[in-house]
């Protein structure tokens, strides 16, 4: 699901000396009496693959139009590379947007369309014209400049909305769900794509997206967002490993979810007693936490595995029956009920085309993870 | 569903029958040979040559024409600068009248508008001298009122469906709001405009009750000339008159109809 990116250098958000090229300082947006945003504070690096992701009203989308400048911050300011662009308009800021709906203008065919934001620059008319065409075969499409947009399929009008955001060279390109429009198979294809140019450019990108796999698949990290606030930011690796909140938990993947409190710490190791599944579990936690304090352990399905026999030295085993199967080809997601009540989820890879299932219904299952596999949230 | 052909068939031959069969009539009589109108004496287009004779008619129809134009030009930029205001601004200052102001015209009885203009029209010239007197000035003025209510909804519904983004693709390639009007929106809802601009033009070439009310002495247009001439017994003329009027508002028609649905295949093309 998650791809290693290299940097070079290798992740600038975490070089100290690094200026960010996009600096967000308490920044909330109210309509009325609604907070779209609330008092966000963020950095992005250059040459930063960013995405903010989160479910529809996040204010993901808003946060973006006052990166472009559609909408001015209630309060806060945002700046640059430097500058303090809080009240610049938009068309003097050194961003470029694509747009969900692409926005291409129907009345100019597709080289007009990327030759527009050049025009305005005042660019003579040969260099305009090499750069439209360096455009179009940077997006691979030279054959359709003389095309109007209603010409085109959905995939093509997707290359000329990016060729022409592109064109001015921004210091940053802003994309509103960029591959939302788009079909799944050809929404696979163009994530690689996208990552290719923006490597080859070295543009910094900043995505909204509500699609996790979509934001795991490109960015160098991602901004999960909720309710206006940001909830965690961090590479897609560790977003998905260490969730630091339950929403960021249950947002990301599927996770099983265990409430408790702590009884006692001892180095990394943290014990959890689970009332409602009636189970102590081992976590590592390297973050001190105080005994009685409520935490929550997560657990992701596939990191359980089923075990032979019960071991007296291994920590969180616990006993259950299969419920629930369902078998997705890939892979196979079982619920098992614990004698508490309480269900947990596990998947299994299916190796062996055809092989006999293992595992069926109502079958009592001994299931078993390792302290290291799953993590402790407190909040 | 093919049962019920005949019905539907014979429903819509009653339809046009019912829509047609008066304007078929008076093109037929148009090229009637007799002085009476209601009896056929045989084809001729002697009535359209005495109607290129009738100086007063053509004169009445060249100032129609030419109040018209300056009518629906006009009432295209007003109602243009109304639609955007009430489409592109959600909210502001008197908002709700203008909204109401600028659909009155549409249900407002004419001869209402008609009285209240001259009222106004004579208020004005006893306070500030303007306009001296009542003429085409001001038949063009209370044409306008009227017909930019017109323009503007045409205008509205077209900019109501256009995408905000594309505006905002603009700016945000380097384009001051100046200019991404004039490159961006207006080529966009230029159609209407069009369509507008006809259809303004149409209703004032048409109008009687307001202009009767506002004109003076020395501007008669058409329709008014039309209506005095008819108290005294129908003339052929009037009918050859009518038939050329048909044939050019059907052309405009025709035209603005063309545009609008140009229009709308090619939003649903760029919209799939």
């Amino acid at each position: 699901m998650s791809r290693a990116r290299q940097f070079t250098p290798e992740e600038p958000w975490q070089a100290p000396e690094g200026e960010p090229i996009v600096r967000i300082e308490n920044v909330t947006k109210r309509f009325g009496t609604f907070y779209a945003v609330d008092d966000i504070s963020l950095s992005i690096h250059p040459g930063e693959f960013f995405s903010l992701l989160g479910s529809s009203g996040c204010g993901k989308t808003t946060l973006l139009r006052m990166l472009a400048g559609f909408e001015t911050p209630t309060s806060g300011r945002i700046f640059i590379d430097g500058q303090d662009v809080t009240e610049v308009p938009p068309y003097e800021r050194p961003v470029n947007m694509m747009f969900q709906s692409y926005a291409l203008f129907p009345h100019m065919n597709v080289a007009d369309n990327i030759a527009f934001g050049l025009k305005q620059d005042g660019m003579p008319r040969a260099k305009r014209n090499a750069r439209v065409a360096e455009m179009l075969s940077l997006v691979q499409i030279e054959a359709l400049a003389k095309r109007k947009p209603h010409q085109l399929s959905g995939g093509q009008r997707q290359r000329v909305a990016l060729a022409r955001a592109l064109a001015k060279h921004p210091k940053i390109l802003l994309l509103d769900e960029p591959l939302g429009a788009l079909d799944k198979k050809l929404r696979e294809q163009t994530q690689f794509e996208l990552v290719n140019i923006q490597e080859r450019l070295g543009i910094t990108f900043v995505v909204v997206t509500h699609d996790q796999e979509e934001a795991m698949t490109m960015s160098s990290r991602i901004a999960l967002m909720h309710e206006g606030r940001i909830e965690q930011v961090d590479p897609p690796r560790r977003l998905y490993e260490f969730p630091s909140t339950r929403y960021a938990a249950g947002f990301i993947g599927s996770v099983n979810l265990f409430d408790g409190y702590v009884i006692e710490q001892d180095d990394d190791q943290v014990l959890v007693q689970c009332d409602e599944a009636d189970l102590q579990l081992q976590v590592r936690h390297s973050q001190p936490l105080v005994p009685g304090m409520a935490v929550t352990v997560a657990l992701r399905p596939e990191k359980v595995r089923v075990l032979e026999q019960h071991d007296t030295d291994a920590p969180n085993q616990l006993r259950g029956i299969i419920k629930e199967i369902a078998y997705l080809g890939d892979v196979s997601i079982y619920h098992v009920e614990l004698a508490s009540g309480k269900r947990v989820q596990f998947t299994q890879s299916n190796i062996q085309a055809l092989a006999e299932q293992p595992l069926t219904w109502d079958e009592e299952v001994l299931l078993g993870w390792s302290a290291n596999s799953c993590g402790v949230l407190t909040e | 569903m093919k049962p019920r052909l005949p019905l539907l068939i014979s429903i819509l031959l009653f339809g046009y029958a019912f829509l047609y069969i008066p304007i078929v009539s008076l093109i037929v009589y148009s090229f009637n040979e007799s002085r009476l109108v209601t009896v056929w004496g045989g084809f001729s287009t002697k009535w359209y040559g005495e109607l290129l004779q009738n100086e007063q008619l053509l004169g009445a129809a060249w100032l129609s024409i030419r109040i018209a134009a300056l009518t629906a030009s006009l009432a295209v930029v007003l109602g243009t600068l109304a639609a955007l205001a009430l489409v592109r601004f959600r909210r502001f200052r008197g908002r709700g009248s203008l909204e109401v102001m600028v659909t009155a015209p549409l249900v407002m009885p004419e001869v209402i508008i008609g009285l209240s203009l001259l009222l106004l029209f004579v208020a004005l010239e006893t306070l500030t001298g303007w306009p001296a007197g009542r003429g085409m000035d001001t038949i063009v003025i209370a044409h306008t009122t009227f017909a930019m209510a017109y323009v503007a909804v045409v205008v509205q519904s077209r900019l109501a469906h256009m995408d905000l983004s594309l505006e905002e693709a603009a700016l945000d390639l380097g384009a001051r709001p100046l200019k991404v009007f004039f490159t961006i929106t207006l080529p966009i809802i230029a159609p209407s405009l069009v369509a507008g601009w006809l259809l303004a033009f149409t209703l004032s070439l048409d109008d009687l009750v307001v202009a009767s009310f506002v004109s003076g002495p020395g501007a008669t247009t058409l329709p008014m000339v039309v209506y005095s001439s008819v108290r005294l017994g129908v003339s052929p003329e009037i009918n050859a008159l009518a038939t050329i009027i048909v044939g050019l508002v059907s052309v405009a028609v025709l035209i603005a109809g063309g545009l609008l649905w140009r229009q709308e295949r090619r939003n649903r093309l760029s919209a799939d």
